[in-house]
């Protein structure tokens, strides 16, 4: 149910539902905003992180009925409606989703500013091939600027998270995680 | 007791929070009553501004305050700058810009409104008439008579000069069987954090004290710079550096932002918050590098490197910021590289151009250094007809020889060159490369190795080389329940000293990590400190939080000997307890602990309580090096270079993580790769930006490096009693060199000798097309 009520400010606020997260929810907001001010500013899910605003560095992707977008490219209007997933939403209540665990396993964060735009997108990733080839993530993840890191621990905790998600036993190598010396 | 946590890869405690989404960066912070500040800035590079009329945007509903220039100038001070070199000028530097602007993105106006929305769009009702002026944004001909002038105070754009002599090089150079000589563009960087800047202040009383939450990684310095800009005794003063995405030096400032958030918040009493756009990131925090460097070495013909000869123009933009003045006199400290060079002549002026300030990027002044002595090396080795590998050796100061004097005029701590130089042929398989090579030129194919053997200074340093002091602080407290809280005057922002220090204060009290807490970034809660920059935060502010712990462990060694009724001497720690040497009798770490504060038999002359502060003040900085080679292959359609290969064997002496230091060293080297090959900050002639945005200004994405081989060697530094040298910038000092070396080695048939960085296909593809160095 898409309306606009006048509200106190002298804006007109707009009224959506929507499903956040797995909840349905109900939220007003000014109508010029995007998904990504929405999130952030009236919903308090400030997990999803800006870098550009205009659609440059994939630090703000949520997923949209499961597709990755770039919140701050989408108006919050356009949400009537759907399924939006964000950092918040990733765990499975309190066990954290294996790309959460492998990416603090390899320390695929630094900052961390980055991460939750990496995330969602690598769930996508990863939900629509059980087995990329590092090619593939690169490219899947090539949306995505992290200025720390360098990538690798990135691609690295993507493998070892699918290798998991298909019921691997698998580990880090050890190289990955002492370097050689 | 053997080390449980230190040397290990310990998951970083960081990340619960970090991939959760749980954290809170400036921006996620929220305050009852809280306004919004926008900035007018500068459309042009230079111009008088002739009027401002702020009529409109004061009328838009919702706008609370707008200020200018004469306001702030009238009510704030200046924005510091660091550095006493000789008849340095120091121009007029507000807030907001009063009469002049200088570059594109200055701030002219601020705007407070109830939310962001109406602060931008108030900020663009802001109507400023200008005068243009010529602009300058060539540093040499900014220096030139009849030049536009920027600061009219003074005759001409020469901000400063500088220089000296160590040795005697003109001898050198009378003695010399070669001399190479070449200039060498370091191109204007954008450090980039993902995280761009983010200020809030509010009035909190009882105290009646400004806090100040920022993205910095200096909240103590910051705090008494802000305080001292808005005359707030800074006993009423407190920053906090909450979750920081990233700085690279670019948040190591005190920007005009912040004292503006601070006096409006103080203006109006209520919290006030800025958050910075992208586009005003690129514009209007500061940038790195942008040196011109001419080089002249002069050499035996068996390679022996006999004087230097350097002269840098440092293209330092519009006005200092914090760092800027001192960033380029780094790179003469450095400029012999690992090399043994008996002279050096060291010539630095810097220049004022319509543009954003230069300062700290990753690296700061050392990357420029190493960049022209390693590509030097390499041009020499050519015209000697040497390998690059031969005459790196033949120049590399002998391990036995450290502390080694350089004629940069600084004491390398400890190394051994030839060690890690070694290990990268070997694992590079060197040989096996320049067969390859040979091989892939009779088919006409292009494909070349580069090399640098690094070594970068570290661990910001002792006090006497910094303006602000280079010593660091840390606290340990052991609470009455067990649990121990460091808090340290550094300011991580992603490097993971949460972690790496409560390894190193588990370790030292034969604990558990889960029991350690590491707290930083809040002056209110940390000893004053100088903070996280110039890879010295664990080497400097880890080494203050040892002694601290030193400390403690000599206190509750007294306790346990007056329990166990021996002297302290006899005392040992092990995991959870206090043993006497020797034998089987001990003391738990909680009896202790709780003896320490129930304080009913205190041994003679010891007080109650179990904390301590020390204050680490180093005696030198450390040095870390290494090697690195990069092949590269390029394209002979397209003339795109790309890294099929690259080696790094870094020394960054003892290692608290190796996960976290892996990590350094892999962004690190995307980031010096990254400058070889894409980033460049561009102004056009009329100091127009033309690199502000991601998409015009090229970080590296996800698909453009190939996997790097990495290893260590361990050299320990003497200079702290952990051994440390730090590894936060080595991987981008080291690596921008290897890459240039590379594509030039690629390219050495067709007689090229030398290309300007970024090393874009374009250039590549004409020299291919044309059949020679152009
Ligand atoms: S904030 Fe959306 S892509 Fe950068
Ligand atoms: S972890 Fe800092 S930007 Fe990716």
């Amino acid at each position: 149910m898409k309306t606009i009520k006048k509200s106190r400010t002298r804006l007109e606020k707009a009224h959506i539902s929507l499903r956040v997260n797995g909840e349905s929810v109900e939220v007003a907001f000014a109508p010029h905003k995007t998904l990504l001010e929405v999130l952030r500013e009236d919903m308090g899910l400030t997990g999803t992180k800006h870098g550009c605003e205009l659609g440059e560095c994939g630090c703000c992707a949520v997923l949209v009925d499961g597709q990755p977008v770039l919140s701050c490219l989408a108006l919050g209007l356009a949400m009537e409606g759907r399924e939006v997933t964000t950092v918040e939403g990733m765990a499975d209540g309190t066990s954290l989703h294996p790309l959460q665990q492998t990416f603090a396993e390899l320390g695929a964060a630094q900052c961390g500013y980055c991460t939750p735009g990496f995330l969602l997108t690598a769930k996508v990733l990863l939900e629509k091939d059980a087995k990329p080839s590092r090619q593939e993530i690169k490219e899947a993840l090539s949306g995505n600027i992290c200025r720390c890191t360098g990538y690798i621990k990135i691609y690295e905790a993507v493998e070892l998270a699918a290798a998991r998600m298909r019921g691997e036993q698998a580990e880090p190598a050890e190289e990955t995680i002492y370097g050689r010396q | 007791m053997k080390p449980r946590f230190v040397g290990q890869p310990i998951k970083r405690k960081e990340d619960p929070r970090l991939v959760t989404g749980a954290s809170a960066y400036v921006d996620d912070i929220v305050l009852p009553g809280m306004l919004h500040m926008a900035v007018a800035r500068s459309i042009h590079a230079h111009a008088r501004i002739k009027s401002i009329d702020t009529s409109r945007a004061s009328k838009l509903p919702g706008v609370r305050a707008v200020v200018t220039g004469e306001e702030i100038a009238a009510n704030c001070g200046q924005l510091p700058a660091a550095g006493d070199i000789k008849n340095m000028k120091r121009p007029v530097h507000h807030p907001l810009a009063v009469g002049k602007v200088r570059f594109v993105g200055e701030p002219i106006a601020a705007v407070l409104a109830t939310d962001a929305y109406v602060a931008r769009d108030a900020a663009e009702l802001i109507q400023i008439d200008y005068e243009e002026l010529p602009a300058v944004t060539n540093p040499e001909k900014a220096v030139q008579q009849g030049s536009p002038i920027l600061h009219e105070e003074f005759s001409d754009n020469v901000a400063y000069s500088f220089g000296w002599e160590n040795g005697n090089t003109e001898d050198g150079f009378s003695k010399a069987d070669t001399v190479v000589k070449q200039r060498f563009i370091n191109q204007r960087l954008a450090p980039v954090s993902m995280e761009p800047r983010g200020v809030i202040a509010a009035i909190r009383m009882p105290e009646n004290e400004l806090v100040v939450w920022s993205s910095t990684q200096v909240p103590h310095l910051l705090k008494t710079q802000l305080g001292l800009m808005l005359g707030i005794p800074e006993n009423r003063m407190r920053v906090i550096a909450p979750e920081v995405g990233g700085g690279f030096g670019s948040k190591l400032n005190v920007y005009a932002e912040e004292a503006l958030v601070g006096y409006l918040a103080k203006k109006v009493g209520q919290p006030v918050k800025w958050i910075e756009s992208r586009r005003e990131n690129m514009a209007g925090t500061i940038h790195g590098r942008d040196q011109i460097n001419d080089v002249e070495l002069a050499l035996k013909k068996d390679g022996t490197i006999l004087a230097m000869k350097l002269k840098v123009i440092a293209d330092i933009g519009a006005y200092y910021q914090l760092l800027t003045a001192i960033i380029p006199t780094l790179t003469g400290l450095l400029a012999p590289g690992a090399y043994r060079v008996p002279a050096l002549k060291f010539d630095l002026v810097a220049a004022f151009t319509n543009k954003m300030a230069t300062d700290a990027y990753r690296g700061a002044g050392r990357p420029e250094a190493t960049y022209l002595i390693e590509r030097i090396i390499d041009i020499a080795a050519r015209k000697l007809g040497m390998d690059p590998v031969d005459i790196r050796r033949k120049n590399f100061p002998k391990p036995a020889e450290f502390p080694f004097q350089t004629s940069g005029g600084v004491f390398y701590d400890s190394a051994n060159y030839e060690k890690a130089l070694d290990r990268a042929l070997e694992v590079a398989d060197y040989k096996g490369l320049r067969k390859k090579q040979a091989e892939l030129r009779k088919q006409g194919k292009y494909m070349g190795i580069g090399f640098s053997s690094y070594v970068e200074i570290c661990a910001m340093g002792p006090s006497i080389a910094m303006a602000s002091g280079g010593w660091e602080s840390g606290t340990v407290r052991i609470e009455p329940t067990g649990t121990v809280t460091v808090s340290t005057g550094a300011s991580p922002h992603g490097q993971g000293q949460e972690t790496s220090f409560a390894q190193i204060a588990a370790d030292e009290l034969g604990i558990d990590m889960e029991n350690v807490t590491v707290l930083h970034g809040d002056t209110a809660r940390t000893p004053y400190g100088i903070g996280t920059f110039g890879s010295r935060a664990t080497a400097v502010g880890g080494t203050a939080m040892y002694l601290a712990l030193q400390d403690l462990k000599e206190k509750m060694k007294k306790f346990a000997a007056h329990m166990l009724e021996t002297t302290p001497g006899n005392i040992e720690f092990e995991v959870g307890k206090l043993v006497m040497t020797g034998t089987a009798r001990s003391v738990s770490f909680m009896d202790v602990v709780t003896s320490a504060y129930v304080a009913k038999k205190l041994p003679p002359g010891v007080e109650p309580g179990l904390e301590a502060t020390r204050f680490f003040e180093p005696s030198n900085f450390t040095f870390p090096f290494g090697t690195h080679i990069c092949v590269v292959e390029i394209d002979e359609e397209t003339g795109e270079p790309k890294v099929v290969k690259y080696v790094a064997v870094d020394d960054c002496g003892n290692v608290i993580n190796p996960l976290l230091v892996e990590g350094q060293v892999h962004g690190g080297i995307v980031q010096g790769i990254s400058q070889a090959l894409y980033e460049e900050v561009v102004y056009d002639e009329n100091g127009q930006l033309l690199s502000g945005t991601l998409m015009d200004y090229a970080v590296p994405r996800a698909h453009d490096f190939p996997m790097f081989e990495l290893e260590r060697t361990v050299t320990p530094s003497p200079v702290n009693p952990m051994g440390i040298k730090g590894a936060g910038e080595a991987g981008t000092i080291g690596s921008t060199p290897s890459v240039v070396n590379a594509v030039v080695d690629a390219l050495a048939p067709l007689g090229v000798t030398h290309i300007d960085m970024p090393l874009r296909p374009e250039k590549i593809w004409k020299i291919l097309k044309l059949g020679r160095a152009s």
